[in-house]
Order: C-alpha cells, then sequence, then structure tokens
C-alpha cells in the first residue's frame, strides 16, 4: 500500500511539469491532438447516459411506490388499517378484509419453509463437503436448473401429478398418524394449503441452497483444516467450522426464501383451492396475498374493488422489501471479506 | 503417557472410553451423510419427476400443427399455440430491447463512475430491492403505469413491464463481470490516450462480454417464464397480433389458462407449449453455461 501510495504522484508530476517545457515549442503530434478536441464533451455525455440510466432503476422503483399507493388511495382512505384484520372478502356487498390472504400467505410460506430449509441444507452441504469433485458441478446445475422451471409450468405439473399424490396417497397417509393433531382433518380434494405449501417448498429450495452454498464457500479453508487437525470427523467439521461461521449468512438465505416465497404467484394459485376462509385444517382451500390479485383482479368491478386489491399488492412490495433488505443485509455481512479478497 | 503406561486398568479404561466415544463420532459422521446424500437424491426427484413427466406428455402432444396453428374454439381437436410463440416473440424482444441496454448502462454506472459512492451503493441497493419485488405486484404497476393511461391492455404494456424486470439482474452481473476486468488494461488504455466513454465500450465491455452476455440471458430466461405480470398487461388473445397497441397471446399466459380449462384436449396442449417453453429457457440457461465454462471470466454469477 505505502509503495503504492508514494509511487502514483510520480507520473502525475512529470507530466505536469513537461507540458511547462514544451509549451513554448509547439509540436506537430501536440497540435493534431489539439485539433481532435479533447473528447471532454463526448466523455461528459457517455458518463451522464450512464448515470441517468442507473437513476432511472431509482425512478422506476419511486414510481412503483408512489403508483400503488395512488392508486389504493380509495381503499386506505375507506377502511384504514382495519383492512388488514377484518377477515370479510365479499365484492359484492363491498366488504373487504385481508387477513384471510395474509393468513395463507402465512402459512403456507411457514410450511414451506419447513419443508425446504432442511432439504436445501442438506443439499449444501452435500455439495460443498461430501460429494466427490466430479459429480459436484452437475448436482450444483441440476438443483440451480429447479429454479429456471418457471412457475406456470410447476403449476401445471402440480395440478396434474401432485393434487392426485396429495390427495389420494400422502392425505390418507397424514390423516391416519397425524389426525390427532387436527391439522389433517376434514374432506381432502388435494387442492389446498398443504399442496401449495409442497410446490412453493420445491421453488424456494433452489435460492436457498445456492446462497447458503455462497457463504459455506467464504468459511476460511484454514478454519476447516484447524478442526480437521484436531481429529473432527467430517460431519463435526462441517457443524464446528462451516455451519457455526455461516450461520448468520444461512439465516439470510432463508429470509431471501422467504421473501421469494411471499410474492410467488402462478404456482400456488393453481393449487391452493382459491377461498378466502380460515381453517385449522391443511387441507382446507386457503387463498395467498398474491393468487388473489392473479385472480380477480382483470375481474374487479368497481373503484373500491380494484383499489383493495391494490391494495394488497402494496401490502406485498412493502413486506418483500424489508424481508430481502434483512436478508441481504445478513447474507453480505458474511460473504463482505471473501468478496473484498476477490476482487 | 509414562503415567498411562505404570497402570494398565486405568489405560483400558480410556482406551475403552475413546473407542466408544470414537464409535458415536463416526456413527454421528455416516448418520449425517446419509442425510444430506438423501436430501439431494429427494430434491432431485421432483426435478426429475417433473422433466420426465413433462418430455413424456408434452413430446406426444407436440406436433406441426402445433406450430402453425392458433388456438381452435372448445370442443374441437386440434389447433396449436402459434400466436402465443408469436406474442411471446413480440414481447420478449420489446423487453430485451429496453431493458439489456439500461441494465448494462446501470451496470456501467455501478462498476466504473460509481464505484465507492454513497450513490452507487444506494442504485446498488434499490436494483437488489427491485430484483425482490414480487411479479404479480410488478404486474400491478405495469397495469397503473401503461394500462391505465392507454386505456386498454396492450404488448406494449407487457414489454414494458417485463423490460423493467429485466432491468436489475442485467445490472448487477454487468457490474459484477465489469469489476473482474483487471485495472491494469484500463490503464493502458488510458495511457494511450484513449478517452474514458472509449475506454468503456472497447476496453472493459469487451473484456467483459461473456459474462455480461451470460447475465442477459439469465435475465431473459427468467422473464420468458413469467404469467404474473402478463397477466393484466398483454392480456393474452385468441388470434394473431403483430400490432403493439393490442392485447397479445403469450406462451406462459396460455398455459395457465389452458391449464385450468377442464378440457383434456386443452390440457394436452398446455403440457406441449409447456415443454416448448422449458426448452427454450433450459436452451439459454445451458448455452450461458457452456460459455461461461469455457471462458475465461468465472467468478460473479
Amino acid at each position: 500500500m505505502a509503495a503504492s501510495m508514494v509511487t502514483v504522484p510520480v507520473p502525475k508530476m512529470e507530466s505536469s511539469a513537461a507540458p511547462a517545457v514544451l509549451t513554448p515549442v509547439p509540436s506537430g503530434i501536440r497540435t493534431f491532438l489539439a485539433s481532435r478536441g479533447s473528447n471532454k464533451g463526448a466523455d461528459g455525455f457517455f458518463g451522464g447516459l450512464m448515470l441517468t440510466c442507473a437513476l432511472s432503476i431509482i425512478a422506476i422503483v419511486l414510481l412503483i411506490v408512489w403508483v400503488l399507493v395512488m392508486n389504493s388511495r380509495l381503499s386506505l382512505h375507506t377502511f384504514g388499517f382495519g383492512f388488514f384484520v377484518h377477515s370479510d372478502w365479499n365484492p359484492v356487498s363491498g366488504e373487504f378484509g385481508a387477513l384471510p390472504f395474509i393468513f395463507g400467505t402465512l402459512v403456507t410460506s411457514f410450511l414451506a419453509l419447513c419443508i425446504a430449509v432442511p432439504l436445501a441444507m442438506c443439499v449444501a452441504i452435500f455439495i460443498m463437503e461430501i460429494c466427490p469433485k466430479p459429480l459436484r458441478g452437475t448436482v450444483a446445475f441440476l438443483t440451480e436448473l429447479l429454479a429456471a422451471i418457471p412457475s406456470v409450468v410447476y403449476g401445471l405439473w402440480a395440478i396434474f401429478v401432485l393434487v392426485p399424490i396429495v390427495r389420494d396417497q400422502l392425505g390418507p397417509f397424514l390423516t391416519k398418524y397425524f389426525g390427532w393433531t387436527g391439522l389433517f382433518s376434514g374432506s381432502n380434494f388435494g387442492e389446498g394449503i398443504l399442496t401449495g405449501s409442497i410446490i412453493l417448498s420445491i421453488m424456494i429450495l433452489p435460492v436457498i441452497s445456492s446462497i447458503t452454498r455462497e457463504v459455506m464457500s467464504a468459511v476460511p479453508i484454514s478454519q476447516k483444516e484447524g478442526v480437521l487437525a484436531l481429529g473432527a470427523t467430517r460431519w463435526e467439521m462441517v457443524r464446528i467450522a462451516v455451519l457455526r461461521n455461516a450461520r448468520i449468512g444461512i439465516v439470510g438465505g432463508i429470509i431471501l426464501g422467504l421473501g421469494r416465497a411471499l410474492g410467488e404467484t402462478m404456482a400456488v394459485t393453481m393449487v391452493i383451492g382459491n377461498n378466502p376462509q380460515i381453517s385449522k385444517s391443511l387441507f382446507s382451500p386457503g387463498y395467498t396475498l398474491a393468487s388473489v390479485i392473479a385472480n380477480e383482479f382483470t375481474e374487479a368491478t368497481g373503484d373500491l374493488y380494484l383499489s383493495a386489491l391494490i391494495e394488497i399488492g402494496l401490502a406485498l412490495f412493502l413486506v418483500t422489501i424489508v424481508v430481502n433488505t434483512i436478508a441481504r443485509t445478513l447474507v453480505w455481512a458474511v460473504t463482505r471479506n471473501n468478496a473484498a479478497k476477490a476482487h | 503417557m509414562a503415567e498411562l503406561q505404570m497402570s494398565p486398568e486405568i489405560s483400558a479404561e480410556i482406551r475403552r472410553a475413546s473407542r466408544a466415544n470414537q464409535a458415536t463420532r463416526t456413527g454421528t459422521d455416516h448418520v449425517m451423510t446419509a442425510l444430506a446424500v438423501g436430501g439431494t437424491i429427494i430434491v432431485l426427484v421432483p426435478l426429475v419427476a417433473i422433466l420426465v413427466y413433462l418430455v413424456y406428455k408434452g413430446a406426444s402432444s407436440l406436433n406441426w400443427a402445433f406450430f402453425t396453428q392458433t388456438p381452435k374454439p372448445v370442443g374441437e381437436q386440434g389447433g396449436g399455440m402459434a400466436n402465443s410463440i408469436l406474442g411471446s416473440a413480440i414481447v420478449l424482444s420489446l423487453a430485451s430491447l429496453i431493458g439489456i441496454p439500461v441494465g448494462i448502462a446501470g451496470g456501467v454506472y455501478l462498476a466504473e463512475y460509481g464505484a465507492g459512492t454513497w450513490l452507487g451503493n444506494v442504485i446498488r441497493f434499490v436494483a437488489d430491492v427491485l430484483n425482490g419485488v414480487p411479479s404479480i405486484v410488478m404486474g400491478i404497476a405495469g397495469y397503473a403505469l401503461v394500462v391505465v393511461h392507454q386505456r386498454h391492455f396492450s404488448a406494449f404494456a407487457g414489454g414494458i413491464t417485463l423490460a423493467i424486470m429485466m432491468v436489475p439482474t442485467v445490472t448487477r452481473t454487468t457490474e459484477e463481470m465489469l469489476l473482474t476486468v483487471p485495472n491494469s488494461i484500463r490503464e493502458a488504455a488510458y495511457g494511450l490516450g484513449v478517452p474514458r466513454w472509449r475506454t468503456v465500450m472497447s476496453i472493459s465491455l469487451r473484456t467483459a462480454a461473456p459474462g455480461i452476455i451470460t447475465g442477459c440471458m439469465l435475465a431473459f430466461a427468467r422473464v420468458a417464464g413469467e404469467t404474473a405480470p402478463l397477466l393484466f398487461t398483454a392480456f393474452g388473445s385468441q388470434f394473431y397480433s403483430k400490432s403493439l397497441n393490442q392485447p397479445i397471446a403469450a406462451l406462459p399466459l396460455q398455459i395457465f389458462s389452458y391449464a385450468l380449462s377442464p378440457y383434456d384436449e386443452w390440457h394436452r396442449l398446455a403440457w406441449a407449449g409447456a415443454l416448448v417453453l422449458i426448452t427454450m429457457i433450459m436452451v439459454s440457461v445451458g448455452l450461458v453455461r457452456y460459455v461461461t465454462s469455457r471462458g475465461q471470466l468465472k467468478g460473479g454469477s
């Protein structure tokens, strides 16, 4: 560092000294360069253009917030905070309460996390620590393919494959062995909160596992070697050196998966049953914030109905921003040192 | 050590305890390894199941008519999704034409001009926020920004909405890729008297091109399958439409509406459409992977 700080000013001094000597005798090269202009205008224009494009990102986000607030004004004024605690959703009589949708979103996201997190940990640990080198790339690629499959294709698959499985195999099994919890009672048509949660867990799994892998690779190798040198088995090494060091980042990855789950629309809409009710049974149909927008937005008649739906969108937007901000901060806290070394 | 050798009973005791301890620890290690392997297999099962089922159902439904005909009314056999494929192509081209240049320019600003400044950090943070906005909310925003003013659904509104979704992905990958370009190359260009804008265009962007193309393809693949933002913007249509000012069909929209319909013939078409869509996405993702694994710029993404 010190060396580079000393050497930098040297060429500057030379260059500033050189014109002073050369100015009395304008060389051909100098006049040619002077006639070509300094490119200052082009540079300024280019820099300005780049800045404008970068600022347009901020402008877009502000515009989205503004447009959502303006369009949900009517509902915000009419219902106030009560919008989020009332459970009646009846467009015909003009009653709008978002509680069933909040309930559906929270339950499906929570269940999806319960299923996806342990599996994502398994995948990340397998790929980073256990998998033989030649297989590693393939397995990582396959799990990332899960992220590349569009939501609507997941939905299509869920309708024709997952729904019958939940209805005919998984459902009766759960009722038989876990029926006493009360979570698996009532009629099971296959379409409901449980199916929605399962498809959601498949969709958020790649997000969690790839972030977990990223933070796990940020753990210094010397830590792992140190633990191994003390005689630890591989699992002890993973537990003591890797998971403990990476835990904040892993939590960040999980929250990022939560953000994805909260906003996921199409696949859930296709299998959750779409009925605004709050029920203890996981077999019963539900409704999420995102799917009520997807289903009812184009059919919404009347300003109040439309503005209530946009208010749901606004709520979803704000919640995902908060969730993502927390997640990014946690992941950044773990990987920043690694990133600084890489560059 | 010497003390241990002096008392053989204690030494045997310790050895036995140590062996038991060793066994538990090795056992735990094996159990956890098995869990991790098993978990990975459980995760890969749905992936394989989805792909196999998709190919099985889709391939049996794919035929020439699928690519050449428009949807037939209920009850009639045959028909295809030619208009949806064309519609998707139009909407995605529009989105790429707007989203990619703006995204790359944003990335150039973050890496070359705004690195380390507070404005750069704010823009980077906002790009991440925009990246996490649920697609359905982007759909509402597209509706409120474009459709409300036009007073009707249009391909243009769909294109704008998807373009907005592409920008943050392209920006962040471009930035990451530009940061992998060694500073010495830039300094060499400055040393030759090349102006800054020319250095960015011909040196930095050129060097990072493979990575940036990767980012663009990933952004493209991501929005190609998006349905939710198109529901209230492009809206869908049963007919050929080339006009940007009219509602337009799109492959994901058509799959969505056919999947929820009660007709077997339409389910068949939905599977075929899903196969075409996923082939398109997989090919672009696979290409990206092939290109990036060959190039020197492996970092980033």
